[in-house]
């Protein structure tokens, strides 16, 4: 039976909302159940904000995650709240231009990928949480790169084409970062 | 799968839901953690040929819904728990007027203002009437994104079919979350031709409509009174409504609606796992309450105990409890101020209940 409880969590106004839905989305492309719910509090105006997806191939219980096995962490406070909480077997990837911490936990596999930097190489600093996600994805192998492609032309307006480019190079940049080292 | 499943939030597919059943009206003011429906009916509602207002506050848009249905439109309002109790002398007017519409009721925790967390403290109010006055609100209870569509819709063929308000009692993991939605089941319809009793304006030759709630002299009240009581009588016939997961071989019954009642199904897979023999009841209308079916678990020599779990402090139990009729022990599971469920906050009473089917610590005792 297939699984998959993500948390992705960082300061409200890095994409955090944005990534998760994509992966989502991209899960139910994929024929899988998904769902994803925000953390709708005031910390969505600004602070720590989060959100949860989950993918299964039966019925999804609850949309609320309290034992991931995959976190992405965008600043330090999500990295204090979150590494703790990743499931045993479990991906934790790091925004390390933000998050300067280290998981001390040998049963998780832990990634750090410089996104800010990478996303300002692609060409915009508002790409960062989309370059940790094809990091974490390249980690994960549930959904397709395809189908996040997909995910990302669904979200973003067909207006936007320049936008839609920039954040599929992103991906990309962020699933090769991972790969190359 | 093969269906065309679109990815949406509970709160826009209510909207959705609303638009293919030809809800023409919509009045709200904002309030999280519902606020996705009235931006949602403010972009697309007039691609629907309807109107939306954002109005000046709750109790106005309530009595805007109340002018809209007695026109003759299919009409909605929603809002979250304080906003909810805003309006509730409004419905009251609506359920004396006999009037049909929509409210959705996107449960956060209370009591006043509390926080915007998912909550289910509404139940009562939900199901008691909820306003001043002896009336009743038909009351479904979805517990998907999918279901936030399907049950706006059958609320607006609720309504119209028994002239009277119907709620959509939700909670804000339901319409906060994203999920795929199937809107293969729900075409556009048309509203029904209310001619024959709405206030559509001065036609010769036909006779005056009245919509009134006054009847100052208790000779006048009662008969109106004891038409509305049979009304309610044949609703409670017609319309009750529920699902079961694995309870016909189940030893314990779990009793749940809204987001607990998906928490509940894991429970019950993992709980079967462990050997527990777990089913589950769930209430799709909860009023009418499913007393009927319940009562008939509860009689069963199989069925051990009934457990209700619910995000306040025991209210839905209360029902099972009179269901029930003390043919077996009723056990309460809450989870409070927000917080949510996990399986295991289930699964570890549940195995207590196992061992001593009359655990105190559960036990839901009237006093």
């Amino acid at each position: 039976m297939l699984l998959e409880e993500y948390i992705f969590a960082g300061f409200g106004g890095q994409g955090i909302m944005t990534i998760g839905q994509f992966a989502a989305y991209a899960g139910m492309i994929q024929g899988y159940d998904t769902a994803w719910i925000p953390s709708y509090g005031p910390e969505s105006r600004g602070g720590t904000a989060n959100c949860n997806v989950v993918i299964s191939d039966d019925v999804i219980g609850s949309p609320h995650t309290h034992s991931p096995n995959g976190v992405i962490v965008m600043n330090a406070p999500s990295f204090d709240r979150f590494e703790p909480e990743v499931r045993k077997g479990g991906v934790l990837v790091v925004n390390t231009n933000l998050a300067t911490q280290s998981s001390e936990r040998s049963d998780i596999k832990a990634a750090y990928v410089p996104c800010a930097d990478i996303a300002l190489e692609v060409g915009n600093e508002i790409l960062v949480s989309v370059v940790a996600l094809g990091a974490f994805n390249a980690l994960k192998k549930v959904v397709s790169d395809e189908n996040m492609e997909q995910a990302i032309k669904w979200k973003i307006p067909q207006a936007r084409k320049d936008l839609i480019d920039l954040n599929v190079r992103a991906y990309y940049a962020g699933k090769e970062y991972l790969e190359s080292t | 799968m093969s269906a065309q499943r679109v990815f949406m939030k509970g709160n826009e597919a209510a909207c959705e839901g609303a638009f293919r059943a030809g809800c023409k009206f919509f009045a709200g003011y904002p309030i999280t953690p519902q606020n996705e429906v009235p931006e949602y009916m403010s972009k697309h509602i007039w691609d629907h040929g309807g109107t939306f207002i954002q109005s000046e506050s709750e109790v106005a848009a309530i009595n805007m819904l109340m002018g809209a249905s007695a026109a003759g439109a299919r009409a909605m309002t929603s809002s979250s728990s304080p906003g909810i109790s805003l309006k509730q002398e409004g419905i009251s007017y609506i359920a004396m007027s006999e009037l049909p519409c929509v409210v959705m009721n996107v449960v956060r925790c209370g009591p006043g203002l509390g926080n915007i967390a998912p909550h289910q403290g509404d139940y009562f109010q939900a199901t008691r009437g909820g306003g001043h006055g002896d009336y009743r609100t038909i009351t479904l209870a979805p517990n998907s994104v999918q279901e936030m569509a399907q049950f706006v819709y059958l609320a607006f063929e609720l309504a119209d079919k028994w002239r009277n308000p119907a709620l959509v009692l939700s909670d804000g993991t339901i319409g906060q979350m994203m999920e795929p939605v199937d809107f293969s089941e729900m075409p556009y319809v048309e509203p029904p031709d209310k001619s024959d009793w709405c206030l559509n304006a001065h036609q010769e030759g036909r006779e005056r409509h009245l919509i009134t709630t006054i009847y100052l002299l208790a000779e006048d009240m009662a008969p109106v009174h004891e038409r509305l009581v049979k009304k309610y009588e044949r609703i409670k016939k017609a319309e009750v409504r529920y699902t079961d997961y694995m309870s016909d071989d189940a030893e314990i019954l779990i009793v749940a609606i809204g987001s607990p009642s998906r928490v509940a199904r894991s429970a019950i897979k993992a709980g079967r796992e462990e050997g527990l023999k777990l089913g589950l009841l769930r209430p799709i209308t909860v009023w009418p309450f499913p007393y009927g079916v319940i009562r008939q678990y509860a009689e069963s020599d199989r069925v051990k105990a009934i457990v209700v779990t619910e995000m306040n402090w025991g209210q839905m139990v209360e029902d099972v409890a009179m269901a029930v009729s003390g043919k077996k022990p009723v056990h309460f599971v809450p989870k409070h101020g927000g917080l949510t469920f996990t399986p295991e906050d289930m699964l570890e009473p549940i195995r207590a209940i196992r061992e001593n089917p009359m655990n105190p610590e559960t036990l839901w005792v009237q006093t």
